[in-house]
């Protein structure tokens, strides 16, 4: 099963310094999570969801601890070593979408192809079958302003998938959207998990949200708890 | 899409904005522009000024007369080669706001002092040194008034009246001389100091100043002192020095003129610096968390730099470049207006490049802070900030 492994903490920690004082948010935490698996992480606010997040992600390092990826450690990479790693294996989903507001749709879902060697044309239709797959393909030509929250969110997955990485991470990816929209772009993520193999790791706080995942894990206290599921 | 199409939209985001940033710089290089082709016309004066020739004038002032005895005692120094002298004449041609520099000289040693300025054809100068009431005339200014060879003119002074009443003098065009180098100024007119003497109604025997070239100008200083000790405790005393120093102390005289560009141009660049540094400092922070998202996606720190540095750049250019471009258009349109006091009046490549660096300067200096910022933007804070 090694070769199933995609993500690997071992022994994690993490604590920030604030003023004189030193807190720690979590300390020895172990997860691996497999390669094809939909992860929900669940927990109050201030937990730190967000924090492991961006430590998967490699936007943010472990005070302490393994992270490997893949079967190679990351959590001793560089700044720069980290930022093209993330580029290539990483891709990120916000709560408020986070598009670039002065380009339209098929622009901001071709940002990370910037990152690639690819030709225009190539991109081009990297940037198509992306936009295709999240049913926008007649909104290419949109600017963010112009589209409501949940085709934001559509062009946002569409920007985290069209340089095919291995993992999708989302925080919070359904927080701003009302439940109809919110289920439909649960769906999407389940249909990118089942037909298109992404490994998805998901923050989220709804109940209903993590049911779309195939696990959830609940984060209290800078740990990972047991939590009978609520019907 | 490329780095650039980012940098573009980044730019146009807020075009008003845009706007007023890039009509600063556009005012900065304007100023700049014409006030250095201004002082560069000015300096021309003084760099054209041959480096064996020696000014004599009254040590109270320049505008003081000297007694024309003088010329001779300045000839007998040693290592002094040609010798001659000269009347401010305070010319203008039929109305007082046609000025014409003018003045009243002693010919044969003008031409000999003035042998690379003043070029004359044979039959010309021999006609000049032959008729008492003739003048030469630079190609500008006989261009500018119309004036040919053989024409009788009359040119009047605001200083000077004639003995037979009024202020005006009548003169034959004997010859039109040329430079034998393109730059030298070809916007005056001389006439015989004999004539003029025996016309005018203040009578005496006096000169304006008297100009000299020496044999080699190694011996300037001690030929300069040797003149101004002869003449020491006498009449008028004299004050000898090169002719890059005269000139240089008569543009000092119409007022400071180095200081107050300087003044004029640092003030402009030091404001706009500052409005400029500011806009793009507010505008990148504006963008703080635009950018925690770019890196996120794994777009690299210092090319991130590069892009905002880029963008300070680009409008930096485009303000500075209209500017300059501005102030060609105004140079050109003034060229002929003051060709006959400012015949050097060129906005040059050499003014244009030094523009250009202070561009590029100012796009730097300006986006080098934000762009700093940019550069060492944490993503995990800019996003809690956020
Ligand atoms: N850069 C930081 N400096 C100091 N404290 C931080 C920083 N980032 C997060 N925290 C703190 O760590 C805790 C966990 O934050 P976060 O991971 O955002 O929680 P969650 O996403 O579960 O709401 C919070 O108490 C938060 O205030
Ligand atoms: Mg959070």
């Amino acid at each position: 099963m090694s070769q199933d492994l995609l993500f690997q903490l071992n022994g994690v920690s993490k604590s920030f310094v604030k003023g004189k004082e030193e807190i720690s948010i979590f300390s020895d935490l172990n997860l691996t999570i497999e390669r094809g698996d939909f992860v929900a992480i669940m927990g109050p606010s201030g937990s730190g969801k967000t924090t492991l997040l961006n430590m998967l992600g490699g936007v943010d390092q472990p005070s302490g601890g393994e992270v490997s990826f893949d079967g190679a450690r990351v959590d001793n990479l560089s700044e720069s070593a980290l930022t093209r790693w993330r580029a290539h294996n990483i891709g990120f989903i916000f709560q408020f979408y986070n598009l670039m507001p002065m380009l339209n749709a098929a622009r901001n879902v071709e940002l990370p192809l910037l990152l690639t060697k690819l030709s225009k044309a190539q991109r081009r239709k990297n940037v198509e079958t992306a936009l295709a797959l999240v049913g926008l393909s007649d909104r290419a030509k949109h600017m963010p302003s112009e589209m409501s929250g949940g085709q934001q969110q559509r062009v946002a997955i569409a920007r985290a998938i069209v340089s095919d990485p291995k993992l999708l991470l989302c925080d919070e990816p359904t927080g701003d959207l009302d439940r109809t929209t919110a289920d439909e772009i649960l769906e999407m993520l389940q249909l990118l998990n089942r037909d298109h193999g992404k490994t998805i790791v998901m923050v989220t706080h709804d109940p209903a949200a993590a049911k779309y995942a195939n696990r959830t894990l609940h984060l209290d206290k800078g740990k990972f708890v047991q939590r009978e599921l609520v019907a | 899409m490329s780095d650039l199409y980012l940098i573009y939209k980044n730019m146009t985001r807020k075009p008003l904005r845009l706007f007023l940033t890039c009509f600063a710089i556009f005012i900065a290089f304007l100023i700049y522009g014409a006030v250095t082709t201004l002082k560069s016309a000015l300096d021309a004066g003084i760099d054209l000024a041959a480096d064996n020739r020696l000014v004599v004038v009254n040590k109270i002032n320049f505008t003081q007369p000297l007694p024309i005895a003088y010329a001779q005692k300045v000839a007998a120094v040693e290592g002094v080669e040609h010798v001659t002298y000269a009347n401010w004449f305070g010319g203008y041609y039929q109305e007082a706001r046609n000025q014409i520099v003018a003045m009243a000289v002693e010919p044969e040693s003008l031409l000999q002092v003035y042998e690379r300025e003043i070029v004359l054809p044979l039959e010309q100068r021999a006609a000049w040194l032959g008729n008492r009431q003739g003048l030469i005339a630079g190609k500008n200014l006989a261009q500018r008034l119309g004036w040919k060879v053989g024409d009788r003119v009359p040119v009047s002074s605001n200083i000077f009246s004639h003995k037979e009443g009024g202020h005006t003098w009548d003169f034959v065009v004997e010859g039109i001389f040329t430079g034998s180098d393109p730059q030298h100024d070809t916007n005056s007119m001389y006439f015989h100091y004999k004539y003029f003497m025996e016309t005018q109604s203040f009578g005496g025997d006096w000169i304006g100043w008297i100009t000299l070239t020496t044999v080699d100008p190694a011996q300037n200083q001690r030929i300069a002192d040797e003149i101004d000790n002869g003449f020491a405790n006498s009449q008028a005393e004299t004050d000898t020095s090169t002719e890059a120093a005269f000139s240089k102390a008569f543009i000092e005289q119409i007022g400071n003129i180095g200081l107050i560009i300087f003044g004029v141009v640092f003030m402009a660049f030091f404001t706009i610096l500052i409005l400029v540094g500011n806009t793009m400092a507010l505008a990148v922070r504006e963008r703080t968390g635009e950018i925690a998202v770019l890196k996120t996606l794994g777009f690299a720190a210092p090319r991130i730099f590069k892009m905002v540095l880029t963008e300070s750049l680009l409008i930096a250019l485009i303000g500075g470049l209209a500017g300059l471009g501005a102030a060609w258009l105004i140079v050109e349109g003034a060229k002929a207006t003051m060709a006959q006091f400012l015949p050097n009046l060129v906005l040059d490549s050499g003014i244009a490049l030094q523009a250009l660096a202070f561009m590029l300067l100012l796009g730097l200096v300006t986006g080098l802070l934000p762009a700093l910022n940019a550069l060492r933007l944490n993503i995990v804070t800019a996003f809690n900030r956020g």
